[in-house]
């Protein structure tokens, strides 16, 4: 057990590695090209100035009004999202003939690019987060419904067989047997919900907005701000990437 | 066909059971017509080719499967569900939950029949030491062998204290030497408990090893054959499988069997199968 498990280690520690020299290499090729090449500041500011304003956002609390927005349309898309996605997808996995007509009808739909109907949603709810809340819901819905009918839907029939035999009732079913069995599935769906979600919302910010980290974005863009701009957008990527992890990480203590 | 047993606990009358309707391309009669004693006490084994509608018998017994026509009494009660207070079941595999301990497995057991909580743990203790798994009581179901997750499903069973076992290939998905073992084991648990079992399989050693008496299957639409009488008292030792008597018994099951086997591959396999289903026809019956 020993000798493969440290074997795997190292081979781990080695493409970590790799992955940070990837990074350092673009810094670096970034800090070169900006400080003595011939690469216009308009189009790609230097890194250092880049910093000096991420350290100005951070310190002035600017951004807080913006994240709060952002994060505020997250939550409310996400929970009408997962509340939705699972009782629908619960209460279709109850009937086969329900299954055959919604799953293909949710899926045919969450494979066309939905974000086209963005502009639909902002005459209906306006360019304040309201629109943003509705995509971002919209969205998120199909992973979330989609597989919560697959995970009810294929709890095997030898379990439910085997839990009847022992004269388990509705309720003691739907506890010890329906739910274990569909939790891990209906966990990674709350995962690729939240992440579409998270998408879709920076995403329509930028397009068409009035607030968010999106939209300041955008902003900073139309005013030739660059710097504080890719300030912003290193900020954004960070607060994603914490949010990923942090869903990721309940995920996997979901699945044990 | 024998004399009918003097005290039956399992009456079957008339039973058929068809699955979809005539017509559909789905519908199969997998069962017509059959009637069966099961005695008190007895281990009866169900034996024919598959798809031959056995484990379908086995599951209207257990109430798991409502028949299409007749009628099956369990200790005088007529039978219109599950009754996990008269019988229990044991399937061919994976019937424990993944995602709970042996231990917990047991206990899930007496919560879904209704044992006081009180009695539940001590009552998990017993059982798993009846089956020699005490030790493994922490371990999941996916870390032990196969042979050790049918013990855990029989130690489920067993805590239930019911007064019948249905068995549904319990050893089909084992390797021989493994089922040879667990064979002995269910030949000593049935000489010292009084447990009636019904025991599908389609193994004809394992069916003369382990039965009171086999009941022989016709190719589909299944009905009862024969019913032959496996005089031998338990607990069976592996000497009886040398017997002249076991080899006999053997024959005598094959030759009954040959030409229904050679029906069932006849026919067309079943597109897809769902749960409770007759098996497609396939090979495994000619085996053994």
């Amino acid at each position: 057990m020993r000798r493969p498990g440290a074997g795997k280690r190292r081979e781990r520690g080695l493409s970590r590695l790799v992955q940070v020299g990837f990074a350092v290499f673009l810094l670096a090729a970034w800090y070169v090209a900006t400080t003595w090449g011939e690469v216009s500041h308009l189009l790609l500011p230097n890194p250092v100035n880049v910093w000096h304003q991420l350290v100005s956002i951070l310190a002035s609390g600017e951004f807080v009004p913006d994240l709060r927005v952002t994060l505020g349309e997250l939550a409310i898309a996400f929970a009408i999202a997962m509340s939705l996605g699972i009782t629908l997808g619960y209460l279709i996995s109850r009937s086969p003939y329900a299954i055959k007509v919604f799953e293909p009808l949710f899926s045919g739909i969450f494979s066309i690019p939905i974000i086209l109907f963005l502009p639909l949603y902002v005459l209906f709810f306006g360019l304040g987060p309201a629109s943003k809340i509705a995509l971002g819901a919209t969205i998120g819905f199909f992973p979330i419904v989609l597989n919560t009918i697959a995970g009810f839907g294929n709890v095997d029939r030898v379990l439910i067989a085997a839990a009847r035999s022992m004269g388990a009732g509705n309720l003691q079913m739907f506890r010890h047997v329906l739910m274990p069995a569909a939790l891990p599935v209906i966990l990674a769906g709350l995962r690729m919900g939240f992440t579409v979600a998270l998408l879709t919302i920076i995403g329509s910010e930028t397009i068409a907005s009035l607030s968010g980290l999106g939209h300041r974005i955008v902003n900073l863009a139309e005013n030739m701000d660059m710097a504080r701009m890719f300030a912003y957008i290193a900020f954004v990527v960070v607060i994603a990437a914490f949010l990923n992890a942090v869903v990721s990480a309940v995920e996997a203590r979901g699945r044990r | 066909m024998m004399m009918p047993p003097a005290d039956p606990i399992v009456q079957v009358r008339h039973v058929s059971h068809q699955f979809g309707d005539e017509g559909e391309t789905r519908h199969v009669q997998a069962l017509q017509d059959t009637s069966l004693d099961v005695a008190r006490g007895e281990l009866l084994c169900l034996i024919g080719p598959s798809g031959c509608g056995k484990s379908t018998l086995l599951n209207v017994m257990g109430g798991l499967v409502a028949p299409t026509t007749g009628t099956v009494t369990v200790a005088g009660k007529p039978v219109r569900g599950p009754m996990p207070h008269d019988i229990s079941f044991i399937f061919q595999e994976h019937a424990l939950f993944p995602w709970n301990t042996v231990f917990e497995n047991v206990v899930l057991g007496m919560t879904f029949q209704g044992v006081p909580r009180a009695q539940r743990e001590e009552r998990a203790r017993r059982a798993l030491e009846a089956v020699g798994l005490s030790e493994f009581a922490a371990h999941y179901p996916g870390e032990l062998s196969g042979g050790m997750r049918q013990r855990a499903a029989l130690a489920r069973a067993l805590s239930l204290e019911t007064d019948i076992l249905l068995m549904d290939e319990p050893f089909g998905a084992l390797d021989e030497q493994t089922r040879m073992v667990l064979g002995e084991d269910l030949s000593v648990l049935l000489s010292q408990s009084h447990k009636t079992i019904v025991f599908v399989t389609h193994s004809l050693g394992e069916a003369v090893f382990l039965a009171d008496r086999v009941a022989v299957f016709s190719a589909r639409p299944g009905t009862i054959k024969e019913v032959i009488a496996v005089e031998e008292p338990h607990p069976r030792k592996p000497d009886f499988m040398t017997s002249p008597k076991f080899h006999r018994l053997r024959d005598e099951l094959y030759s009954l069997l040959h030409g229904e086997i050679r029906k069932a591959m006849a026919e067309t396999p079943q597109p897809r199968r769902r749960y409770g289903e007759p098996a497609p026809a396939d090979t495994t019956g000619t085996a053994q």
